[in-house]
């Protein structure tokens, strides 16, 4: 992965009348990266997609393809290929036509084309379907003609926008892993867009969390989840508990926070606050513990006495809920790494316990 | 979270029944009422195409078998000329409605500008307003400004099979806006999108994209404007002139004097056609 | 995120539309638009003694409709054989689209092809075809005199043109109610009728409001026409008493003279007529909606 910059904006903004859809965002991607664009719709990664590919112009700021400022040039002069939501592939063309398509606008000499069309079809392993029309086949396989309709042109950049959001649950997993492979293997810069966390998660280099036309955060997917910088994050990614309170001291790493029952929980702050502050402790479910209820200990740090509520066996882990004193509710997900069927290895609704996480796994987040 | 962001697509396409419970006597009647209505809507015709073969010289009873009328028919010059009359200011009108139509729809859908609602409203009036206030309009106009061009450069200008294109053009246009606007409304943008994309600059998407893609709309705008010149009466009545005779005015000027065999062919042989050209639009809609 | 940039570069976009735009725009200006201009102004101008139009304004042509009980009579025929032809349109239209759309697909296509068929084909020819049943020497009174009963006067009577009527605007009220019912969730029947309604109430409660766009639809395209029709009166009803297409063709055509100023007049009321009916009719059945 060299470390060339493939893709620059600089302080992009795209307004359609009164709605900003993309709120003056600025993000360098690498050459080689498989990068993600990940957000509730309307956030704005799409516009940004759009964008780079040419359908869209910036209100303000630059767009840059490998140094190239792309300014008003036209999507069919631009180094990049997309594949669309809906595939988009033309109905009134076969497969093979589907993949020509391009070559051919590029003038690409005719002897070639068929040539490559066909080691683009064997690359998505449909190498026989090529006098098919798109509509004699499945979801999957369409996915992957619109795959080696922008492959075959050697695009600079492949953007890919929610391509996995039509198949089934099973066949998108599948696919997931083809597209990496495929992308690691060409080693072209892919832009995926999608708001399928998990996806985003699998497959990518690295991922920008976007919400309401701004990017929160860019990181690899460990970063993200580990160590979200804001309350959007952590909540949007994976599950967590949220316990809101106001900063009681802070040191540069670590703060301590008073709840409103009078609780105080300490933890990691990924951006400095201020004591003082308002702020929130997001402790994420896998990685708080439930201990029995020991007499004689001393209440230490970051723990607080709880009642089970509920107790919902899922197979892998166990998910428990539990009332904090003052009836604040908070989950704790606890691995079954025990083979029993043993009730007693279990905790039961009315079990009162100890909930604990340690200082690390818990984060200090503002907004 | 993670569970709840799989969620699919999958959308239902089947047409759930209708169920009525058990009792069917609904089914029934409607079954029953359909088919009068069927009745109602074919024996008529079935009759009239059975007429045409009759012997009786009224028309109107069944006295034996004859292709006579037919044969009479093709030998009518006067039939003849109206029906070729017919024809050529159909095609005439056609390939200018289209033409015309096809560009105007091309700007409602793809373009933006300010008079757009105004004009969108102008494009539903001739589809709205009564026929006889079109033609009768028309007429007026015509007298109106062949008196001017009379006064100003002294030629006289007659109604003719021209005007009566004119006309036919005029009220087929919004016909074929109608139509090209559909299958331009149906038509998947993200299509355009992807061949700008794959490299095709605006002229080359048209051509290899949004043409094919539109043209059984253009080929079905065309059959409608076809078919609505062909069976117009009360526009090519005001507006033909005299000795320039059009199939259907020369029909009604015979009916209202009297019912005869070679009517009844004559009407057969219009029935047939609009028949044809109905089926072509309608396969040409199935392979859509 | 349909929306379009209004960002590009736009010089070249407005000479596009004015290109695409301009030839038909043009086209029914001259041969639409200013027509409807020219009866305006021949309303109000004086019919010379030949026929020809005299550049002499008045209000006589407006005040000789409103007072010749001629006009006020046929415009209420007109008018009435109209909203009679809508109603049983509709009567008849409406159970036979049900019918249609709860066929199986395969039937649909051919029952339905059954209906484009009429609604393409020559008005004309389809009204003749109602000569030759209702002649005096015709099909049914063959039928009436084979049962033993004297022969009926059935042809150029005002049951004549009614039936003609119906006949030749049937089509036009199915093909909007098939599109409408076509679209309806016929799941909404059953979920009616789980929340205990009738089959009447449900029909009057749900499916009579989802459709209501097909029954306004089907009814505009039935009464226009049928306002301003005088071939269906002429041919089938024998031209015996007037309707108002009846007395404009005769005012624009055939009397002697031709009166085109009062013709005029008599077409713009019709006009206005016809858009206070349909916005009435509008009003009425999107407040039946909500």
């Amino acid at each position: 992965m060299s470390d060339s910059i493939a893709i620059d904006l600089r302080n992009v903004t795209k307004r359609f009348g009164d709605v900003t859809a993309v709120d003056n965002i600025s993000l360098q991607i690498r050459d080689g990266e498989f990068f993600s664009m990940l957000g509730p719709s309307g956030c704005g990664k799409t516009s940004t997609l759009r964008m780079i590919a040419g359908f869209e112009y910036p209100s303000l700021g630059q767009i840059y393809i490998h140094g190239r400022e792309m300014g008003h040039i036209p999507p069919y002069q631009r180094p990049v290929n997309t594949v669309f939501q809906s595939y988009a592939l033309f109905p009134h063309m076969t497969v093979e036509q589907n993949v020509a398509f391009g070559l051919q606008m590029k003038g690409v000499d005719k002897a070639s084309i068929p040539g490559r069309v066909k080691e683009a079809l064997e690359m998505v392993r449909l190498g026989s379907f090529g006098a098919r029309r798109p509509r004699q086949m499945s979801g999957g396989q369409q996915q992957r003609v619109a795959l080696a309709r922008a492959l075959v042109n050697h695009p600079e950049v492949l953007l890919l926008d929610e391509p996995l959001g039509a198949l089934d649950q099973k066949l998108r997993k599948e696919m997931q892993l083809e597209l990496k492979g495929l992308q690691e293997r060409l080693g072209i810069t892919f832009i995926f867009v999608t708001h399928d966390q998990e996806e985003a998660l699998t497959m990518s280099d690295r991922i920008a969390v976007m919400s309401q036309g701004n990017i929160l955060q860019v990181g690899s997917p460990t970063e993200i989840y580990e160590r979200p910088i804001c309350r959007f994050v952590a909540d949007f990614i994976g599950e967590t508990n949220f316990i809101d309170g106001t900063v009681r001291e802070a040191n540069g790493t670590h703060a301590t926070l008073a709840t409103e029952e009078g609780l105080h929980v300490q933890g990691y702050t990924p951006r400095p606050v201020q004591p003082g502050q308002s702020a929130t402790i997001s402790i994420r479910p896998e990685k708080a513990r439930l201990l029995p209820v020991n007499g004689n200990s001393t209440p230490a740090a970051n723990t607080m006495p709880v009642r089970v509520e509920r107790v919902s066996y899922i197979g892998s882990d166990t998910r428990i809920l539990v009332r904090a004193h003052g009836g604040r509710s908070l989950s704790v997900w606890e691995q079954n790494t025990l083979s029993t069927l043993d009730r007693e290895a279990y905790w039961e609704a009315g079990d009162e316990a100890v909930l604990a996480c340690p200082v690390d796994n818990a984060l200090v987040l503002t907004e | 979270m993670i569970e709840a962001s799989s969620k699919t697509q999958a959308r239902p396409t089947v047409r759930p029944g209708f169920r009525l419970g058990t009792i069917s006597w609904g089914n029934w009647a409607l079954g029953t009422h359909a088919l009068l209505v069927y009745l109602f809507l074919y024996v008529p015709i079935a009759v009239l195409v059975l007429f045409s073969f009759t012997q009786d010289q009224f028309g109107t009873r069944w006295t034996g078998f004859t292709f006579d009328w037919y044969a009479r028919l093709f030998s009518n010059d006067r039939l003849m000329g109206a029906a070729l009359n017919t024809l050529y200011v159909a095609l005439a009108s056609t390939v200018a409605s289209t033409v015309l139509g096809t560009l105007l729809a091309m700007a409602m859908e793809r373009t933006r500008f300010r008079a757009r609602p105004a004009v969108d409203g102008l494009l539903y009036l001739p589809i709205v307003i009564p026929e006889i206030v079109m033609a009768l309009s028309l007429l007026a106009f015509f007298a109106f400004f062949f008196d001017i061009i009379e006064f100003v450069t002294g030629a006289t200008l007659r109604r003719s099979l021209t005007t009566v294109t004119l006309a036919h053009i005029a009220f087929s246009i919004s016909f074929v806006v109608v139509v090209v606007r559909t299958s331009l409304k149906n038509f998947d943008m993200r299509l355009e999108e992807a061949a700008a994309d794959l490299g095709a600059n605006g002229w080359k998407t048209f051509w290899r994209i949004t043409f094919p893609l539109i043209l059984p709309g253009i080929i079905g705008g065309a059959l409608l404007a076809f078919t609505l010149s062909l069976d117009d009466f009360i526009i090519s009545l005001f507006l033909s002139g005299p000795g320039t005779s059009l199939l259907p005015v020369e029909v009604y000027g015979r009916v209202k004097r009297a019912i005869t065999p070679e009517i009844n062919a004559i009407s057969t042989l219009m029935l047939m056609l609009s028949m044809t050209l109905v089926f072509l639009s309608q396969v040409l809609q199935r392979r859509r | 995120m349909a929306a379009k940039s209004l960002d590009p570069p736009q010089r070249s976009d407005r000479l596009r539309t004015w290109l695409l735009l301009g030839p038909g725009l043009i086209y029914l200006l001259i041969f639409f638009a200013l027509p409807l201009v020219v009866i305006v102004l021949y309303s109000f101008l004086t019919p010379g003694p030949r026929g020809n139009v005299e550049w002499v304004f008045t209000f006589n042509n407006y005040i000789t409709l409103f007072t010749g009980d001629l006009y006020l009579s046929a415009y209420w025929r007109s008018i009435w054989s109209s909203l009679l032809t809508t109603f049983v349109c509709l009567l008849i239209g409406y159970p036979l689209a049900l019918f249609i759309v709860r066929s199986p697909p395969r039937w649909r296509v051919v029952l339905l092809f059954l209906i484009l068929i009429p609604f393409w084909t020559n008005f004309l020819v389809r009204t003749y075809a109602w000569m030759i049943i209702l002649a005096n020497n015709g099909l049914l009174n063959g039928l009436i005199q084979a049962l033993g009963m004297p022969r009926q006067t059935l042809l150029n009577t005002e049951g004549a043109t009614l039936v003609g009527l119906i006949y030749g605007e049937l089509p036009f009220m199915i093909l909007p109610l098939y599109a409408a019912l076509d679209r309806f969730d016929f799941n909404l029947m059953e979920a009616a009728a789980d929340l205990g309604a009738n089959r009447w109430q449900a029909f009057l409660r749900v499916m009579l409001p989802q459709t209501m766009p097909g029954v306004v639809a089907g009814s505009v395209l039935v009464f226009i026409p049928t306002v301003g029709q005088f071939v269906v009166s002429d041919l089938l009803g024998g031209a015996k008493v007037d309707y108002l297409g009846n007395i404009l063709q005769r005012l624009f055509q055939r009397s002697n003279p031709p009166n085109w100023p009062l013709g005029s007049a008599m077409a713009i009321v019709f006009m206005f007529v016809l858009t206070v009916a349909i916005i009435i009719y509008f009003r009425g059945t999107t407040e039946e909606d909500r």
